[in-house]
């Protein structure tokens, strides 16, 4: 193949990664924008939802596609709930304190990854795709499947964007995140809200994780890749800003796909992961971001 | 006067912790004696994470890129130039305070979570690099220094640090220098700043204190004697390998730590020896060790945010130091 080839699947794998990359890094970037919480856990949120799709897949008999839409619907809701209760019996009892919170979640990141060890095992296994219609391009053909995840990431990115700015909902968690305490006030719970917004963003990662496992197969180990991605999107986008958050994605994801498609994949990392490091150095409110702490 | 007698009792207790591990060497079971001889070790880069975290209050989550520094400082030099055990340790302490200077030169620009994560980063892109050059550094894989380089003749003197009794001196010897310059830096003037500062730094600032110089010269310390402990570990264990530059060797020093008690001096070898010991015992029942990890980290956190010594610390003996 010769470079325009080559770069058009550098950048179909890149919107791939992007796509998923938005939704993960969306519900780290909620969860830290209201609660104020860095939730070192996300990225076994995200494994979790792999885990659980997979095992849920596995129950169903039949077409694939049953398996797969069973999957998506039924891993992000014990997720969530999963995600409920550690935020009711850990990070409520810290009070949201922020170093306290980053050593639970920590705390949380081994045992979920240890239950996983233990009760998945170490095998990688996929999940079935729901089709598997190949799309021909004149150089190339190209899975059906990882262009409609791009499309159904995008769908999930508007409808929450569009919860967030323009219903009642985003509404109160916008006014949790300026003030919680004048909030509490106004009577909104400020506790619900919390113990919600961490569900939700916990949901968007296992989202995200369901999209991924026709792809990329579920691993124990797969979190961290995912963790340290989204911290980097969630920076360089601007602590606490959605749009930024997006937009920092698509860029990261689009990056990482070229760079690794014609230099080495390791490299690629440790040049991304530099260059954030010193964006949060140099312009710690991002590139987006409007003045955060 | 009472400055004077709580000073006299300080030394006394840490003249006879030393005393203690010194005559273990002669009591304990061979397991128990390779044990200790790791866990003083790692207690080094514990007590070197400790002046960062517990008093100065800067949460570091990178922390294994210093440990590493050291222990590819060392192990590289030794193993690809040939150079002896001194140089090689010499090496690994300058690479940790070369790399401390950077890091804490760009990293403390920032502040609390913004803080932990540029230092994870940082660390993360060292962990990379050593798989980037696994040419020399063999990656995951790692590799074993030979028995020969870990091995020095002066004169009449021969040193063996296969042998499990120098090692475990030499271990020892590590860990009692770094115990007592932690105790002078915590008790001095200085170390006092850097208290300060944990505690209200636009105080301090107010007070006419530089308090950029003094978190980096504390950044620049920790990483120096995580350095050591790091040169040391792959001179005395003689294996170097990537594994220690992952995320879990920056978390690991910070649950020591937390458990034995942060701002306490000997709080760190607490901390490790029992959670040595908690994964040492429940193995034997249990492979899921990161489960106990885990939990042991929620319930510290919330049940006993200052550790072992903290709380002793606070409830009966007011000079610990």
């Amino acid at each position: 193949m010769s470079f325009g080839p080559h770069l058009l699947l550098a950048t179909l794998e890149g919107l791939v990664t992007s796509a998923v990359l938005a939704l993960t890094a969306l519900g780290l970037s909620l969860v830290f924008g209201v609660m104020r919480v860095v939730n070192v856990a996300h990225g076994e949120f995200f494994m979790l939802g792999a885990v659980l799709a997979w095992w849920i897949a596995s129950l169903a008999t039949g077409h694939p596609a049953i398996g797969f839409l069973l999957a998506l619907g039924v891993s992000p809701l014990i997720v969530g709930a999963i995600a409920l209760v550690a935020e009711r019996l850990v990070l409520r009892r810290l009070d949201y304190n922020p170093e306290a919170t980053i050593v639970a979640t920590i705390g949380m990141l081994y045992i979920i990854q240890q239950l996983a060890l233990t009760f998945y095992g170490p095998e990688a296994r996929p999940v079935e795709a729901p089709f598997s219609y190949r799309i021909l391009f004149p150089w190339f053909g190209y899975s059906g499947y990882k262009l409609s995840v791009i499309a159904f990431s995008a769908i999930m990115l508007l409808a929450t964007l569009f919860v967030l700015t323009r219903t009642k909902i985003g509404l109160v968690m916008r006014a949790t995140q300026y003030d919680s305490e004048t909030a509490q006030a106004f009577g909104i719970p400020v506790g619900r809200v919390y113990a919600g917004v961490f569900a939700l963003g916990a949901m968007l990662a296992a989202i995200a994780a369901v999209l991924i496992v026709p792809i990329q197969q579920a691993h124990y180990l797969m979190g961290l890749d995912p963790l340290l991605l989204s911290f980097i999107v969630v920076i360089i986008g601007g602590l606490g800003s959605l749009r930024g958050t997006v937009v920092a994605a698509v860029l990261i994801g689009l990056s990482d796909g070229i760079i690794s498609v014609f230099f080495s994949p390791t490299l690629a990392k440790i040049i991304a992961t530099m260059i954030v490091a010193m964006v949060l150095v140099f312009r710690p409110q991002g590139l987006f971001g409007t003045a955060a702490r | 006067m009472k400055q004077g007698n709580s000073a006299s009792k300080v030394y006394l207790l840490h003249g006879a912790v030393i005393a203690l591990l010194f005559a273990l060497n002669f009591l304990l079971p061979e397991y128990h004696h390779g044990v200790l001889a790791r866990v003083m070790v790692l207690a080094v880069f514990a007590m070197g994470y400790n002046l960062l975290f517990g008093y100065s209050g800067l949460l570091s989550l990178g922390h294994a890129m210093f440990f590493s520094a050291g222990l590819y400082g060392a192990g590289l030099t030794v193993s690809h130039l040939g150079w002896t055990m001194a140089a090689g340790f010499a090496a690994g302490l300058v690479s940790g305070a070369l790399l401390a200077l950077i890091i804490g030169v760009l990293a403390l620009r920032t502040t609390g979570v913004a803080f932990m994560i540029v230092t994870m980063m940082f660390a993360q892109v060292f962990y990379l690099l050593t798989l980037y050059f696994a040419e020399w550094t063999r990656g995951d894989e790692g590799f074993v220094l030979t028995q020969n380089a870990r091995r020095i003749d002066m004169g009449d003197l021969h040193f063996n640090l296969t042998d499990p009794a120098t090692r475990y001196l030499a271990a020892l010897f590590l860990f009692s220098v770094v115990l007592l310059a932690t105790l002078a830096i915590v008790r001095s003037a200085d170390g006092r700043v850097l208290v300060a500062i944990r505690e209200n730094e636009e105080r301090t600032r107010m007070l006419g204190y530089d308090t950029f110089a003094n978190k980096l010269a504390a950044v620049v310390v920790s990483g120096v004697i995580c350095a050591a402990a790091g040169a040391a570990y792959a001179l005395l264990f003689g294996y170097v390998g990537s594994t220690f530059a992952t995320v879990q060797y920056s978390i690991l020093p910070l649950l020591w730590v937390l458990l034995g008690g942060a701002a306490t001096t000997l709080g760190p070898l607490i901390g490790t020896l029992f959670m040595f010991y908690v994964v040492d015992i429940t193995s034997g029942y249990t492979s899921a060790y990161l489960l106990i990890v885990g939990i042991a980290l929620i319930l510290l956190v919330l049940y006993f945010p200052k550790g072992i010594l903290g709380t002793v610390r606070e409830r009966w003996i007011r000079w610990l130091p």
